[in-house]
């Protein structure tokens, strides 16, 4: 296990530098001059431009630039807003509220994702499965500003359950709504896929093996089962994290959040370019770490990863 | 004709194979084309979806067929949130009119246009780009395989909806075309993923090294052989992956960095709309219902594909 | 309530000849897209203590439905019993609960299947899949579970047990894994194994040694054994009698070497001629001709009559008796049965 988590932090080594300097180039090389859009649609004075530009060491040759960027990552430089406060300041303040948002709609979307998928796959082509492809489909179809407000005006302004936004946004209760709209995608996809993999796995040839040693039906779903069918699952969830930001950013803008994706939300509203870059490079970075996580949990599941 | 304890026990065979990444399999493509056609035509939810996708893409071409009236004219005055008149059946005022006093109904019809573009460009810009990256990974291997594969790690490590943030942000104008290249730059490295996968496999099989043996060209093998036999499995991602598209636009859009005024675009109208989202409902309802509608479309279709090529999954 | 397993559990230790297991008249359906298929037309057999039954056919005949009939773990549906009685020391098993089923599975009846990669799960050490007998049927600790899992190990020979107790399935080569299928098999000690193809899976000479491993394991237990196989060069050195099987039916029994010498169905007939020999270097081997029968559409008559070179108007019409075998005195051949119209013909001819 030791050696398996070494190499796989070796392999994001070359990920991890050319994910960021994709995005560096991106914002290099891409129409369009950041510096200018401080500007937003006004035409900015030449003079003003040119000593930003310079400010900002984007006249220098672009391995310079790179070399600057990526010591300024190191270093925790993560450049700053228009308001003048530096982006890991903000980032560091908002983190643990989206944390807290995105582990709940994580928790949310495992269980009732993993217990929804079980049940369809157990009544395969019965009435609990096809509600299930059903509303699963659904659920999938409705993106997710739309379902955010459908899920507000439903919640807070008809049944008055919960205020439209949030108010206290470390608060579990008042963030539960959110977490919900944030992980009903990803739900449906987890339902949908422990539904396949179960339907797949409940006629291989070890669960036949699992009732004829006479174990229990308990058990042999519980550990048989679940075990290998959460394989395919635990991989989407890794790839899931990063549909998990985007939907942050929507969620928190709409319920007011006051997390990562709000400040995010924010920055693209008032089109604070820079900002911008600044927030997606450390979301990028978490994602990454966190997609490392999910990988090395693969492993605990899957034995034929680890040694392979 | 092999007995039918023997076909059970063939039909186990892929269960068992592993239970990680569902394998694809390589199979006769015409044979499984034509199958695959005779199946979808007997399943109601492909021909709702098929009907729907039509009904759509006759929007697109054609928005005059169902409107005339212009969706950019806004009459405040009169209009100003004047509620939907249900009885109106393709008029005006069918569906009420927004904020600007411009005729919901248009504008809806108006938006497929966007929403449709995007989702089918970019689902054939990425299927090219991903699916000749994905070749030539899987059928050289070797060092071929080790950089492609790497520098789709390196793309796949952007999330996607982030990834299109910094790219549009860039630009100052932002068309439909600029959506699509933003989603294709980030998008492609999934289907990539898959042909390469398929293609491993399906390089694998006794008829590729049989016409290799009978000293058939390589480009001739990858594209008679391999690719009708590979493509399966990226025809499927590629058509579920349409829905995503057209939902992560309308959500580039509602966050203000996607298609811009004067382009109509259902993820707009629902950004606008949030603003009077108690006093007008329906000016949210209308586009919001749409897009949804269009999502699904393209899912179920997805889905139906996918049972009709992929049995085992059913 | 005194349960059969109790009961069971009251004979310790096996007397060798005491009866075990008694399938009577037992039919199986699949219900398909296409019709029914029946899998099993009354089928019967039995088993002692200490016996070893040897089940021949090919695939589609029936063999291995029966099998996963008797231990409970046949797919219903699509499968379905339609009649039939399958005795366990005298109770129908088919009458009992599912949980009275469930805990005669593995502790008194156990079964080894074909292929041991696919078969033990590939996500949970051997350690644990073995242990995991004893944790459900003894409620031991883990710690004693792995203890005993250990000993077994040690018991179908694996080396190095005590370090292997941990690794996965896919580390162990295909003869060790099948050891590990025996000895989950033998766990508990039971009355009954059923081994289905033990050894297809398996190179020729991994063949032998798990076979005579079964065969010196059997003889210390004094279990009953039925070894499903289609390979007749399996047979004969580990089994005491043979039943071979033909679209669902047993077509003939008779004791092994019996069999071997003088068949009296002209399908078993048809088997032994199709096995290679080296004294008939050079010639053609023989094949039966045609293909086994659709069991969505068995013909009429005899299963077999349209592959056989000896059928008549009657084969075509009447379905053949399983009839006791004379010798040419009329005198009885013990364990001898055949269900051929024409089995004078074909034992005496």
């Amino acid at each position: 296990m030791g050696r398996f988590v070494a190499r796989r932090l070796l392999q994001m080594i070359p990920v991890f530098l050319g994910t960021t300097f994709l995005i560096f180039m991106m914002v290099r090389i891409l129409p369009g001059d950041p510096v200018a859009a401080m500007w937003g649609d006004k035409a900015p004075d030449p003079a003003q431009l040119a000593a930003f530009t310079h400010k900002l060491g984007l006249d220098l040759p672009w391995y310079e630039q790179y070399f600057d960027y990526m010591g300024k990552l190191f270093t925790g430089n993560f450049g700053e807003t228009m308001a003048g406060r530096q982006v890991i300041d903000v980032i560091s303040e908002a983190l643990p509220v989206t944390i807290r948002l995105a582990l709940m709609a994580f928790a949310i979307e495992i269980v009732f994702g993993v217990g929804i998928g079980l049940l369809a796959g157990l009544r395969r082509g019965k009435f609990a499965d096809k509600s299930t492809l059903v509303f699963t489909l659904i659920l999938i179809s409705i993106p997710v500003p739309v379902l955010g407000y459908l899920f507000q005006t439903f919640f807070a302004d008809q049944l008055k359950w919960v205020t439209p936004t949030v108010q206290d946004s470390m608060n579990l209760g008042q963030l539960l709504l959110p977490a919900v709209v944030l992980g009903s995608l990803s739900l449906a996809y987890v339902a949908r896929l422990s539904r396949t993999s179960i339907v797949e796995n409940i006629r291989a040839d070890y669960i036949r093996t699992a009732t004829a040693k006479g174990l229990p039906r308990r058990k042999i779903i519980g550990t048989h089962l679940l075990r290998n069918s959460m394989i395919p699952v635990v991989t989407f969830l890794g790839t899931d994290l990063g549909a998990l930001m985007g939907g942050a950013i929507v969620t928190e803008g709409i319920f007011n959040v006051k997390g990562v994706g709000n400040a995010l939300f924010r920055a693209i509203g008032q089109k604070e370019g820079a900002t911008v870059v600044g927030f997606v490079v450390v979301l990028v970075i978490v994602y990454l770490v966190a997609s490392l996580i999910v990988d090395l949990l693969y492993a605990v599941l899957d034995p034929r990863i680890r040694y392979a | 004709m092999p007995d039918l304890i023997e076909k059970k026990t063939a039909a186990k065979i892929p269960a068992q194979s592993g239970s990680s990444a569902p394998a694809p399999k390589p199979e006769k493509a015409r044979s499984l084309g034509s199958d695959a056609w005779e199946e979808l035509r007997r399943r109601p939810i492909f021909l709702i979806s098929a009907a729907l996708i039509l009904v759509l893409i006759v929007m697109t071409l054609v928005p005059g067929l169902f409107t005339s009236v212009d969706p950019r004219a806004g009459d405040l005055r009169n209009h100003y949130l004047s509620p939907p008149n249900y009885s109106h059946l393709f008029q005006a005022d069918w569906f009420g009119y927004d904020g600007q006093g411009r005729s919901i109904y248009s504008r809806v019809v108006h938006g497929a246009r966007a929403s449709i573009i995007v989702g089918i460009c970019v689902t054939a810009a990425v299927t090219l780009t991903g699916g000749f990256i994905g070749m030539l990974a899987g059928y050289f291997g070797g060092w071929m395989d080790t950089i492609l594969s790497r520098v789709t790690d390196v793309f796949f490590g952007i999330p996607l909806l982030l990834g299109c943030l910094v790219v549009l942000n860039s630009f100052t104008e932002r068309t439909v075309w600029s959506v699509v290249f933003a989603l294709t730059a980030l998008g492609w490295t999934q289907m990539a993923r898959v042909m390469r996968g398929s293609v491993i496999t399906v390089k694998q099989a006794d008829y590729v090294t049989a016409a290799k043996a009978l000293g058939a060209s390589t480009g001739r093998i990858m594209l008679k052989h391999i690719l009708p036999n590979a493509i399966a499995p990226v025809i499927v991602v590629a058509t579920i992956a349409l829905g995503g598209y057209i939902a992560t636009e309308a959500t580039l859009s509602f966050l203000g960095i996607g298609l811009q005024d004067p382009t109509i675009s259902w993820g707009i109208d629902i950004n606008s709309a949030q603003k009077v989202i108690r006093t007008a409902p329906f000016a949210l309802f209308f586009p919001a219902g749409m897009l949804s509608l269009t999502v699904l479309a393209f899912i179920m279709m997805g889905d139906a594909v996918r049972d009709a090529l992929d049995p085992k999954l059913r | 309530m005194t349960t059969v397993i109790e009961k069971a559990q009251a004979t310790d230790r096996l007397v060798p000849g005491t009866p075990l297991l008694e399938v009577r008249d037992l039919h199986v359906e699949f219900k398909t897209k296409d019709g029914i298929a029946k899998a099993v037309n009354g089928v019967n057999y039995s088993v002692s203590a200490g016996e070893t039954l040897a089940v021949l056919g090919e695939s589609g005949s029936g063999k291995s439905v029966t099998a996963q009939t008797i231990m409970g773990i046949l797919d219903m549906p699509p499968g379905r019993i339609t009649s039939g009685e399958i005795l366990f020391r005298g109770q129908d098993m088919l009458k009992m609960s599912n949980e009275e089923r469930r805990k005669l599975r593995g502790r008194k009846i156990a079964m080894i299947f074909q292929d041991a990669l696919s078969s033990l799960n590939p996500v949970l050490s051997v350690g644990y899949q073995l242990g995991e007998m004893f944790r459900v049927h003894e409620g031991a600790s883990r710690k004693e579970a792995k203890a005993k899992a250990i000993e077994l190990m040690d018991r179908v020979r694996i080396p190095a047990a005590k370090q292997r107790v941990g690794d996965y399935p896919h580390q162990f080569s295909g003869g060790m894994r099948q050891r590990i299928m025996i000895a989950m098999a033998l766990a508990l000690e039971p009355d009954l194994i059923i081994a289905d193809e033990p050894t297809t899976a398996l190179d020729v000479t991994v063949q032998a040694q798990v076979m005579d491993l079964l065969a010196e394991l059997q003889a210390e237990y004094h279990m009953g054994l039925i070894l499903i196989t289609h390979d007749l060069g399996v047979v004969a050195d580990v089994a005491d009698k043979i039943a071979v099987m033909y679209a669902g039916r047993i077509v003939e029994t008779a004791p092994v070497h019996e069999l071997y010498a003088n068949p009296a169905h002209p399908y078993t007939e048809g088997l032994l001629r199709s096995i290679p020999r080296l004294d008939q270097k050079g010639q053609e081997l023989y094949a039966i001709q045609g293909l086994p029968p659709n069991l969505l559409k068995v013909p009429a008559g005899c299963a077999f009559n349209p592959r056989c070179d000896k059928a008549t108007d009657l084969c075509r019409s009447e379905i053949p008796a399983l009839h006791q075998v004379l010798d040419r005195d009329g005198a009885e051949l013990a364990g001898r049965k055949s269900a051929c119209h024409l089995w004078k013909e074909t034992l005496h001819g």
